[in-house]
């Protein structure tokens, strides 16, 4: 039985007939595959594809090498036409540190999320930071460890119910979240920090400017953008409302914004 | 009444709604009839659409192409 | 080779490495291990390499992952605390198939099982070579490179406090220049619809072969691995040293730096008649089996001397497989000189041990 329609469907299974430029393509020049096995509703893709984006634009195709630690988004690495390296969970910043000390015309850049930056690797990032290394660190921030089915993470906000703090995450227990992008602002060898999210097409839009920035900033030392992303299967938040959600608890604590940029102050 | 219009790539479709509640002129509804091979709703267009890409911005499935028509079709839509 | 020159065993392995066409080191200081560290540190830059002071073992092998990617001969090392937390990206790096040397300047030989074995996770086996002195070791150092580079694969090399810390006069190989293997990344293929990967999880970009359907196989992953291994222990000649004769009735087994010792007890009995003989596997990893089953026939004995309660010894039953007797006369020996090595290691009070065994024999 077919429910009546009151407006016309446009038929969308074509290109138009009519004179009309095609202004975005379903995959960007560096996503070879955009198939893949990633959640409904996921904000990991959307954070990648505005790293993929950026590389194309600023014309580091060719020279381009990134650095994959482990989580859901390691499984993204194969869909991209970048050169990868996997590193081990947590690596990902010593593996590009040894790749741009001894190729300092590469660029290096790495996708972790924050089991793997904030828990594992936590002192990979900071001395990479610290160091000043000429790389930059993307982190896929969800707040918890999606691949493993939703646990607590260094991020996850006090409050926040996972499958290993199924009373919410309490301090006292649990200990306090980490904001990974503020710790980092605070080291001299960090020359851009920021912190995007992915929960709206324009904060996609200003998350973009920001890994373009950092990028750019790799020349003079390490830069670092930190992306808020949606994790509806590991929030158990229906992906209608996971948008709303992290906008409403996780962005609370992990505030968006330029939280340094050494090149042009602070601005957004 | 269209700048613009989209291709769907429906079999790639998640069925997640985000570009439904990310759509401006709120012209993209979910299908409530039919799904795609891997069970999943998608969206569907309707007249309106501005063109302004919100829509793959926000959609992890890459499932959407945006076209912008020239001005000179542009009024007769 | 370079005219002998009096050097630190540390300073020694630095040189050599450096003549190896190593171009990255990294590494966290920790006896006896850091003398190399240092001299990496002083030998390298000029070399027009780079050496970093890592803040831990595992992000000094997280580095040399990063410039073995790029097809850089790369090195680390540590003694065993620090060789345990490098074991998860040992095991790794196999599966990645990334080269690396690592230098064990190991604590003692306890850590016979952590060097031959591993502590990492998987099916996978490291070559590990075991040189009796410094002069040895240099020209193990451009072997370990070559078999890093040929296998892909971490090489061990296994030596001690006496290794690192003692000076010797030695000669250094002459220098090679390295090659960038056509396999490493360098950023070149993005774009092209061929960009590189290199994974220790063996996945593949997803247009090689499996389309749509991501993630990947690991049976077939795992399977590739162990047949790598397969074929790299098969590949690589197990090395031995040997002296005998064909009246040995004993014959004493060492590697390492205590192998020295016993080697030099056991001519002493020799020239005094006894029918003893000694042999020393160079290679650890792949195991002279087959040359020790041979040497060992016709014996009524064989005896193994390490600096430890008995590990190496089980590779020797092994290698024998019964056919004769094997017993133990090692046994952990430390004194406070700061080399690790000990008491035992006095020709002298080997000689003794080694007749008690040879009467006990003869008494059969």
């Amino acid at each position: 039985m077919n429910e009546p329609r009151f407006l016309p469907v446009v038929p969308t299974d074509h290109p138009p007939a009519c004179a009309a430029s095609l202004v975005h393509d379903f995959t960007p020049e560096l996503i070879s595959v955009g198939a893949h096995q990633l959640c409904p509703g996921c904000g990991e893709p959307m954070a990648i594809r505005a790293v993929a984006e950026a590389v194309a634009e600023l014309g580091l195709t060719r020279s381009c090498i990134a650095v994959f630690g482990i989580g859901c988004s390691t499984a993204f690495s194969n869909n991209l036409d970048i050169e990868v390296v996997q590193a081990l969970h947590g690596r990902a910043p010593s593996v590009a540190t040894g790749i741009t000390r001894m190729r300092p015309d590469v660029t290096a850049l790495t996708v972790q999320g924050d089991g793997d930056m904030v828990n594992e690797g936590l002192q990979e990032v900071l001395h990479a930071a610290a160091r000043g290394e000429r790389i930059t660190c993307f982190m896929l921030n969800n707040g918890v460890f999606g691949e493993t089915g939703g646990q607590m993470t260094a991020t996850t906000v006090l409050g926040q119910r996972t499958k290993n703090s199924p009373e919410g995450r309490d301090a006292r227990h649990h200990g306090h979240p980490i904001r990974l992008a503020d710790l980092v602002a605070t080291l001299d060898g960090a020359v851009y920090v920021a912190r995007g999210a992915v929960d709206t097409a324009v904060n996609v839009q200003r998350t973009k400017r920001m890994v373009l920035k950092a990028l750019q900033a790799q020349k003079r030392g390490f830069a670092l953008v930190e992306v808020l992303t949606m994790c509806p299967t590991g929030w158990a938040v229906d992906t209608t409302r996971s948008a709303r959600y992290m906008a409403d608890h996780h962005a609370r604590i992990h505030s968006m914004g330029v939280l340094k940029d050494t090149g042009g102050g602070r601005s957004r | 009444m269209s700048a613009g219009t989209l291709v769907i790539d429906t079999e790639a479709c998640k069925g997640c709604e985000l570009c439904v509640d990310a759509c401006p002129p709120a012209v993209l509804v979910m299908t409530t009839d039919r799904v795609n091979a891997r069970g999943y709703r998608h969206p569907e267009l309707l007249p309106g659409c501005i063109a302004c890409k919100a829509c793959t911005a926000i959609c992890p499935d890459f499932v959407f192409q945006v076209y912008r028509y020239h001005p000179s079709e542009e009024d007769t839509r | 080779m370079s005219a002998p020159r009096f050097m630190a065993g540390s300073d020694a392995l630095a040189a050599a490495m450096v003549a190896a066409g190593c171009r990255f080191f990294a590494g966290y200081p920790m006896t006896p291990f850091t003398g190399v560290l240092e001299a990496m540190a002083q030998r390298l830059p000029g070399a027009g390499g780079v050496c970093m002071n890592a803040e831990s073992e595992l992000e000094a092998i997280g580095m040399c992952w990063g410039a073995a990617a790029i097809g850089a001969r790369a090195a680390t090392g540590s003694t065993g605390q620090g060789l345990a937390l490098m074991q998860e990206s040992l095991a790794e790096m196999t599966s990645a198939r990334l080269p690396l040397v690592v230098l064990n300047m190991a604590r003692g030989q306890g850590d016979y099982f952590q060097t031959t074995r591993g502590g990492g996770h998987g099916d996978y086996r490291l070559p590990v070579l075991a040189p009796v002195d410094v002069s040895e070791a240099v020209t193990h150092v451009s072997l370990a490179f070559g078999w890093a580079e040929a296998w892909r694969t971490p090489v061990m090399l296994f030596g001690d406090y006496y290794l690192a810390h003692t000076h010797r006069s030695v000669s250094i190989p002459a220098p090679e220049e390295p090659v960038t293997p056509a396999w490493a990344v360098d950023g070149r293929s993005g774009g092209t619809g061929r960009a590189r990967l290199i994974s220790p999880l063996g996945t593949v970009k997803q247009r090689d072969g499996q389309g749509a359907q991501a993630g990947y196989d690991l049976a077939v992953h795992y399977r590739a691995c162990a047949d790598r291994t397969r074929a790299m222990l098969d590949g690589i000649a197990p090395r031995i040293e040997a002296e005998t004769g064909g009246d040995t009735a004993v014959l004493v087994v060492a590697y390492g730096s205590p192998a020295a010792y016993v080697r030099a007890a056991v001519r002493e009995l020799r020239a005094e008649g006894l029918p003893v003989g000694y042999a020393r596997p160079v290679t650890l990893v792949p195991f002279p089996y087959g040359a020790l089953a041979r040497l060992a026939r016709g014996c009524r004995a064989v005896a193994v001397y390490e600096n430890n309660s008995g590990q190496a010894v089980d590779d020797v039953r092994l290698a024998v497989d019964g056919q004769v007797p094997v017993e133990f006369i090692g046994g952990l020996s430390m004194d406070p000189s700061g080399f690790g090595i000990a008491p035992d290691l006095d020709v002298t009070h080997l000689k003794e041990r080694i007749m008690q065994l040879v009467g006990r024999v003869a008494a059969r």
